[in-house]
């Protein structure tokens, strides 16, 4: 009994060390894909571990009318979205703590963190600050909502919103080809794409631009505090990745108490299937062109629309099969 | 004990007239009568009395204090408790007033004299002091036209409430004519007796409520009263209406029918969406804050009418997880917005402005409420760990299991009931994360905001112990649903069964375990884990170098306050989003010619349709006929003999036609 907890611990311990060692990886990937497709030369793949590292050597410069608020949040927003990210199964899906928050609360942490972000981005009272903040909470409020009515869709067709149940249920029926988790995927690939600020949505790779979203937010912080924030969305970016192999692509992911043996297994299939859909976002993102701000809520609510017929799909089907 | 609640309560409004007593007595009474609340509801005893006042042909006054008045009075009584400490802060020379102080103790025991009430008579006459009291408190300061507006509109919807539950009350007593409380639960009325029962139930406590489209009075209303008493009227006032809606549909009614779920659904989901739409374009920091209620109020009753949905179908699990949530709500909503309305008092006080345009890096200079409402705010946007959350939760989980409801309407109306709460949700994050942005953090937008100060320790204690139960609230979740058990049990015939059987003592479970667990102190510990890991490895790993600059702002940094983001600002992608379909709201630029020095307009137009339709229009055709009526006024006796002959005959006919 002991043995099986200490194990549980070790798994669980595991995941948190692995996502964070895998997110700069993915991050490196999406830009060396994109350098190459824009027959550039890139960055070298591990550029954004040296990334952290250096903005963790650097002295953090506040300004002058910053409170302890933007200090502290990059204390919590990053291990908010750390802890979320490990609760999403990726090698094995019945680990220690994936009990303790349902899909529900998956959604509500990622809120959470995006809270304190666009706060923090209003504390030193820029106005570009207040731009991103105020952008990114318009598009959150098209794009939470989608991704509450996707996760409820999802634990609707797996009877329990607990996320290893659901998984569970994508592991045990991966060809469960229906129109509502169809139209549930297409949603959660435009959740994915506006919450990771990617493009159509906002451009990552900009810093002076009056379209910016996300980087208008972080514009103040420096050193180790935009450090914590870097890697928080890096960490984001794999999360949304490992939900979407989680649930649409979920071969090789290692059941409930399958042993050392099949974690091993899981493991190599998760981090392949990371890498692969970090190649895809590269491939997506020079494909297409960024979008104007105000044409956003057209597509993120296309996002809301799909969602929102997702799931009443699948409550017609429950009503036609009862 | 009964006897003891009441006595407590009157002296309290006996001793009213010496107005710095009232604060003290106020908040011994509301922990006396807390105490009794918290008594019965652990006990599961009825507290029963009769005085020998009130209708003749009812043989006295029944009070009962049951398990659903004494969860009701544990929510009114902390909320009074808290205003009350709030109260005690205040300066006696100058922030004590003739107008305020008496009518604060008579408000707060009429809230709990209705929670006690026992027959109609009671139920009736403590509303309606509830409903005078608090409107002697939206005018005491009657000097300012805007205020007067406000008790005008509160009066007339008062009036119109009451009636309605007037009508409701005598639906319910039926031809018998009883009225106490155990005659009318003794008998069913006919189906379409019971419509119209719902129906006038609904507009009494919706209007009271604030549920759209009867919302009208409360964005304007609660922020006129002074802001401890705004805390009662919004985070209290607003829970007596609900209970006045559970009492009557839940208790009194008999069985419920399915149809009846549909109103509250209906009427709850649009409050809740349009509530924090109306918030999220205001400017106005106590007003933001009412039209936050309507929404909070919408989704409690988006619960009720799932609890009542889940009831008539005979589905019991659903039931409890659906009342629980709104019940939770109910107390959870009490805490946060009282919080949220005593913090925006406290900005008002330091700094004399409401509007937001004229705050900003409030956090600097009051930096104990600044924490504090920032609690608040993080909890009604139903952030975890925080408590809002944790009613968010199991309305969610009652919706996935509203797919087990046989009728069509009520299976489809699950998913947009859904799909409307999470809009809600995303939007009171936004709408928050708003108010809190521009008040507290940022540069100072005007002299009094870069000059304000903290509050007095008391008025501290009072945003600091509801923010510490919000708090509290989100991290033991299910020892309060298990504390609800009572209540549950009586009104959906089943608790929350698993509650307590989870894999730690404090996991919420709402159906059963291996369906749908939330554990917010794991999570809280894990969060915290990793939070403290990030702090040492950081600071092992960096520099730990930190230097103060002015803002880098890409290079161009301006020394105005006023190049910040603005509250009207950050409204504007979601006045573009939504307004545009809710409010038909407009935005045009008029540019000068080129080589013409006037100064470019810009100029926004919103319209509220609600009002426009529901409410001045109405008011015109009012005025309309008293126009026309008005030559009655001046008619000469002859005529006047001539109306009261003819209407003597038409009602003789009358009689004789119909015997």
């Amino acid at each position: 009994m002991n043995r099986e907890l200490l194990l549980q611990v070790l798994a669980q311990g595991t995941q948190m060390t692995l996502v964070l060692l895998v997110a700069p990886l993915a991050v490196g990937v999406v830009r060396t894909v994109k350098a190459r497709l824009m027959r550039r030369q890139g960055p070298p793949l591990w550029q954004a571990y040296l990334d952290l590292v250096k903005l963790l050597r650097k002295e953090s410069v506040l300004a002058e009318s910053a409170s302890w608020l933007f200090r502290s949040a990059p204390y919590v927003i990053f291990p908010l979205t750390w802890v979320a990210a490990a609760l999403v199964p990726s090698f094995a899906s019945g680990l220690l703590f994936n009990w303790a928050a349902d899909v529900v609360a998956l959604v509500a942490l990622l809120g959470a963190a995006r809270a304190l972000l666009a706060l923090a981005g209003m504390d030193v009272g820029t106005s570009f600050g207040g731009i991103g903040s105020s952008r990114e909470m318009m598009i959150a409020t098209l794009a939470e909502p989608a991704m509450m009515l996707i996760v409820l869709t999802l634990a609707f067709a797996a009877g329990t919103t607990r996320l290893a149940g659901v998984a569970d249920f994508f592991v045990a029926e991966p060809l469960a080809v229906r129109v509502s988790l169809a139209l549930a995927l297409i949603s959660l690939i435009i959740v994915a794409l506006a919450e990771n600020a990617r493009i159509p949505v906002d451009n990552p790779a900009t810093h002076l631009e009056l379209t910016m979203v996300h980087e208008a937010m972080v514009l103040e912080y420096s050193g180790r505090h935009l450090a914590l924030i870097e890697a928080a969305s890096y960490l984001k970016l794999v999360l949304y990745i490992s939900l979407l192999v989680c649930l649409f692509a979920p071969f090789g992911m290692a059941p409930a108490a399958a042993g050392i043996g099949g974690w091993l297994v899981g493991l190599v299939a998760w981090i392949a299937k990371i890498l692969f859909g970090a190649a895809c976002l590269g491939v997506w993102e020079v494909s297409i062109a960024k979008m104007r701000v105000f044409r956003l809520p057209d597509f993120v609510g296309v996002a809301f629309v799909f969602a929102f017929l997702a799931i009443l799909l699948s409550f017609l089907a429950r009503g036609v099969l009862a | 004990m009964g006897a003891l609640a009441v006595a407590a309560v009157f002296a309290a409004l006996a001793r009213g007239a010496a107005l710095a007593v009232v604060y003290p007595i106020a908040t011994l009474s509301a922990l006396i009568l807390g105490a009794t609340d918290l008594n019965v509801l652990m006990s599961g005893q009825d507290l029963v009395a009769t005085l020998p006042i009130g209708l003749p042909t009812s043989g006295g006054l029944h009070l009962r204090l049951d398990s659903l008045s004494a969860f009701f009075g544990l929510v009114i009584n902390g909320g009074v408790l808290a205003a009350s400490v709030y109260g005690l802060g205040f300066d006696r020379e100058r922030e004590l007033s003739k107008r305020v102080e008496p009518y604060f103790p008579i408000f707060a025991s009429a809230m709990n004299l209705v929670l006690l009430a026992d027959d109609a008579y009671a139920f009736l006459f403590s509303w309606e002091l509830m409903s005078l009291a608090s409107w002697a408190l939206v005018v005491a300061r009657h000097t300012e036209a805007e205020n007067r507006r406000a008790g005008h509109l509160y009066l007339v919807m008062a009036a119109i409430g009451t009636t309605a539950l007037l009508f409701a009350f005598g639906g319910l007593a039926g031809t018998a004519g009883g009225y106490a409380f155990d005659a009318i639960r003794a008998q069913t009325p006919q189906p379409m007796v019971a419509a119209l029962i719902l129906a006038a139930a609904l507009v009494g406590c919706g209007s009271k409520g604030g549920l759209v489209p009867l919302h009208a009075w409360l964005p304007l209303a609660h922020p006129a009263a002074p802001s401890h008493v705004s805390a009662l009227m919004s985070g209290i006032m607003t829970k007596v209406a609900i209970y006045g809606f559970i009492r009557i549909a839940f208790d009194l009614l008999g069985p419920p029918a399915w149809w009846w779920a549909l109103p509250p659904i209906v009427l709850g989901s649009i409050s809740a969406v349009l509530g924090l739409l109306y918030a999220v374009l205001d400017r106005d920091l106590k007003r933001v804050l009412a039209y936050s209620t309507v929404e909070n109020v919408g989704v409690i009753f988006v619960a009720l009418g799932l609890a009542l949905a889940f009831r008539a179908n005979g589905l019991q699990a659903g039931a409890a997880v659906a009342l629980a949530a709104a019940l939770l709500h109910v107390l959870n909503h009490s805490w946060f917005k009282s919080l949220l309305f005593l913090g925006a008092g406290a900005v008002l006080h330091s700094t004399g402005h409401r509007d937001l345009d004229r705050l900003g890096g409030l956090i600097r200079t009051m930096p104990r409420t600044a924490a504090f409402f920032l609690v608040g705010a993080l909890a009604i946007s139903a952030l975890p760990p925080l408590n809002g959350f944790v009613s968010e939760w199991l309305l969610f989980q009652s919706v996935l299991a509203g797919a087990n409801l046989p009728q069509a309407s009520l299976h489809f109306a699950s998913p947009a009931i859904g799909a409307l709460l999470a809009l809600a949700a995303a939007l009171a994050a936004a709408c928050f994360v708003r108010v809190y942005g521009i008040a507290f953090l940022g540069r100072p937008r005007s002299a009094e905001a870069a000059h304000a100060h903290d509050v007095p320790l008391s008025q501290q204690l009072a945003m600091g112990g509801l923010a510490l139960l919000c708090v509290l609230g989100g991290l033991f979740g299910s020892q309060l649903a298990a504390g609800l058990s009572p209540v549950l049990q009586h009104l959906a015939g089943s608790s929350l069964p698993h509650v307590g059987s989870g894999p730690t003592v404090f996991s919420l479970i709402a159906f059963d375990p291996s369906r749908s667990i939330y554990d917010a102190p794991v999570i809280a510990l894990f969060v915290a884990i990793a939070s403290l890991t990030t702090l040492v490895v950081v600071h092992r790993l960096s520099e730990r170098k930190t230097r103060r600059g002015p803002a880098w702002d890409c290079g161009f940094p301006d020394s105005s306050p006023t190049t910040q983001y603005s509250a009207s600002s950050f409204a504007q992608p979601l006045r573009r989003v939504y307004g545009s379909v809710a409010f038909s709201a407009r935005e045009t630029v008029t540019m000068p010619p080129p080589g013409d020095a006037t100064p470019a307009r810009f100029s926004v137009v919103v319209v509220d349709h609600i009002w426009r339709v529901l409410y001045v229009a109405p008011g015109r055709g009012v005025l309309l006929l008293a126009g026309w009526l008005n030559v009655l006024q001046f008619l000469s006796i002859r005529r006047y003999l001539v109306l009261m002959f003819s209407a003597l005959v038409i009602l003789l006919l009358i009689v004789a036609l119909s015997t």
